[in-house]
């Protein structure tokens, strides 16, 4: 196999604050491979975005990576100096925020922010940089780009501007483009349009993409890979269908139950009781025991590692296939 | 836009005709003007004759009518104290006034963003506490106080700079200016920074919270993802943003400059508008303390139109939707 784009391993995401120091992401490990979309979906707060934000070194203090490694395409990059990872920055990763209304700077035109980034990270002339800014605005599906290239981001609709958010992080064909909850601020009939994007230019480019999001309609449709995720870890992580089709985990079972069909059966969408809990009281074991219909009394004291199961991994002691080995 | 510039422009002029209502009442509150300018001995018929002459026994309305009408053409009357035509001599004093307000707004304006600036981006270094200590004297010491402390430490001990007046001036056509001779800008050192300090602190204050503001929105941590040089996101992205406020804040305080100059320009001896006007009330001259007031209003109606355009051409958002609401 060859090496992986981006490699996590046993990362840990720490917050310090007035009651304590909390762990928002507590021992995350998985690789996206060149080309490869991996989905990260999980509930509010269970660390998918600042998973997504440690591997662009963008967690601001009082938040800081306490723990594991980053690895970008060999790279070590979650201990790298700020000059050299800004350099990583918009070179080799591209981001892509949740709300297109609010990430572009309202004061520019598209085209200077564009051309702006192409040329802190690219060798070009004005006019080159200008040139590929107009062909990746056309890339991208914005109509007419040589003249919109001169537009500010309030002439922009919400699609157009996550459009112009998506060509301004792919303008140096980074290797890895890093996805935070693309759709969620889009109309449903934009929505499809803006992952169909993104698939596009992951496969055109070979990006790996890494594409949070809360969305399992969104998984199902864009990911080759879905690492489900719970209270800052990995529960279950593997290729889509098998994930979908037959998850492992209660908790992804869960998720799978809540997804709402098209058929139009009126059945009622299965709900997993509770909720998540806070950062603050994340209980003992597995994190997931007090939810779950399924949990026995090593669930309450171990915490379960991850553990291969074919082409799926999950953290679940239900799965465990060498109890003894591991209780002893 | 140019709707836009004109609806600004009519209320500008209804503000003035207010102001105008207000000088003119001012003439009818304070005292019959004929006492203040004949003898004791004048005998009714002439008091009548003068009240004639200079239509005071014409309906309110009517008189007002004319003062508008003078003054729009710039006509103020004759001053009591001097015998001279007050447009002279506001005139005469205007470039003292209008260049110690300008150099107090550029010294406030570079000082400010400057400190502020700094402030925002080093937040617990010793600087930016110093900063803020220095900004909260500059909002709490009154203007006067500062003035005579600077005078007694740079002109009486230290004896570096002149303690009042211009120095020497040069005649532009009927300007006068202080800038081209040496004792002309040193005097105009200590008065500029006297009159500035207010408004530095001011903006200082307001660049330290946009900026800070400005530095937490999400355009912000996108130019980070993008890789931009923290030079490029703190003074391209980040000051451009913050400058907005700023500009509306230091163009509407250039008005209060003129206006808190009175103070300044008593304190410094500055031969300007202000202390024409100290002295005008001191000698109940009404003709001047009315064309003063006009003048400075007019003055802050003509920022706020400036600024209300500046604004649209820093922001574009403002631009089109002014287009598009017309």
């Amino acid at each position: 196999m060859t090496e992986p784009v981006l490699s996590v391993r046993n990362l840990q995401v720490e917050f310090a604050s007035r009651r304590g120091t909390l762990r928002a992401v507590n021992g995350v490990s998985f690789d996206i491979a060149k080309g490869e979309v991996l989905g990260v979906v999980g509930e509010s707060g269970a660390g998918k975005s600042v998973t997504g934000l440690s591997v662009i070194g963008l967690i601001d203090a009082p938040g800081r990576i306490a723990g594991g490694e980053i690895h970008l395409a060999g790279l070590r990059i979650d201990n790298l100096p700020p000059e050299e990872m800004r350099r990583v920055r918009g070179k080799r990763i591209g981001m892509i925020f949740q709300d297109p209304l609010t990430s572009l700077n309202p004061l520019y035109k598209v085209g200077d922010q564009i051309v702006e980034t192409i040329r802190t990270h690219l060798n070009l002339s004005e006019r080159a940089a200008r040139r590929r800014a107009i062909d990746l605005l056309a890339e991208v599906g914005i109509p007419a780009p040589e003249k919109r290239i001169d537009g500010y981001p309030h002439e922009f609709s919400g699609g157009m501007r996550q459009r112009v958010v998506i060509a301004l992080a792919i303008c140096a064909e980074p290797e890895l483009i890093i996805a935070d909850e693309p759709t969620t601020a889009l109309d449903v009939s934009v929505q499809a349009q803006i992952i169909s994007l993104i698939k596009r230019l992951g496969r055109d480019h070979g990006t790996a993409v890494m594409l949070v999001t809360h969305d399992m309609g969104v998984i199902a449709e864009t990911s080759d890979r879905v690492a489900v995720m719970y209270a800052g870890r990995v529960a279950e992580i593997g290729p889509v269908q098998d994930v979908v089709r037959n998850p492992l985990h209660p908790y992804a079972k869960g998720l799978m139950g809540a997804i709402p069909t098209l058929a139009g059966d009126d059945k009622r969408l299965v709900q997993i009781p509770g909720s998540m809990p806070r950062l603050s009281a994340i209980p003992r074991g597995c994190s997931f025991n007090p939810r779950c219909a399924f949990a026995f009394d090593r669930c309450r004291v171990e915490r379960p590692e991850p553990m291969e199961h074919g082409a799926q991994s999950v953290a679940c002691h239900l799965h465990d296939t060498a109890p003894a080995e591991t209780a002893a | 836009m140019l709707a836009f510039t004109l609806r600004r422009a009519i209320q500008a002029i209804g503000v003035m005709i207010a102001v105008g209502i207000i000088a003119f009442s001012m003439f009818r509150f304070a005292g019959d003007p004929v006492n203040q300018m004949v003898g004791m001995d004048t005998s009714g018929a002439e008091r009548a004759a003068i009240r004639k002459s200079l239509g005071l026994d014409d309906p309110v309305i009517v008189q007002f009518g004319r003062y508008v009408g003078d003054a729009a053409r710039f006509k103020f009357g004759v001053s009591y104290q001097f015998r001279l035509p007050v447009t002279n001599l506001l005139m005469e004093r205007m470039p003292a006034t209008l260049e110690l307000a300008i150099c107090a707004t550029i010294f406030a304006m570079i000082s400010g963003i400057l400190m502020g600036v700094y402030s925002a981006l080093h937040r617990d270094s010793w600087l930016a506490h110093i900063f803020q200590a220095v900004s909260l004297i500059g909002i709490s010491l009154p203007t006067f106080l500062i003035g005579i402390l600077m005078i007694y430490l740079f002109s009486v001990t230290l004896g570096w700079l002149p303690s009042f007046g211009r120095g020497d001036v040069v005649h532009i056509g009927w300007w006068t200016t202080g800038l081209l001779t040496l004792s002309g800008l040193k005097a105009l050192i200590m008065p500029s920074i006297t009159l500035g300090l207010f408004q530095m602190t001011l903006i200082m204050r307001l660049v330290r919270a946009e900026m800070l503001e400005v530095l937490r929105t999400d355009y912000i941590r996108f130019a980070r993802a993008r890789g931009l040089t923290t030079r490029a996101i703190h003074f391209g992205h980040a000051l451009r943003n913050t400058l907005v406020p700023v500009i509306t804040v230091a163009g509407l305080q250039f008005g209060s400059v003129i206006a808190f100059a009175i103070i300044t320009e008593t304190v410094f001896q500055w031969p300007g508008m202000g202390l024409l006007f100290v002295q005008a009330v001191q000698n109940v001259d009404i003709p001047i303390m009315a064309a003063y007031l006009m003048m400075v209003s007019l003055i802050f109606v003509t920022i706020n139109l400036v600024v209300d355009i500046l604004y649209t051409i820093v922001d574009p958002r403002l631009r089109s939707t002014v287009g598009r609401a017309h």
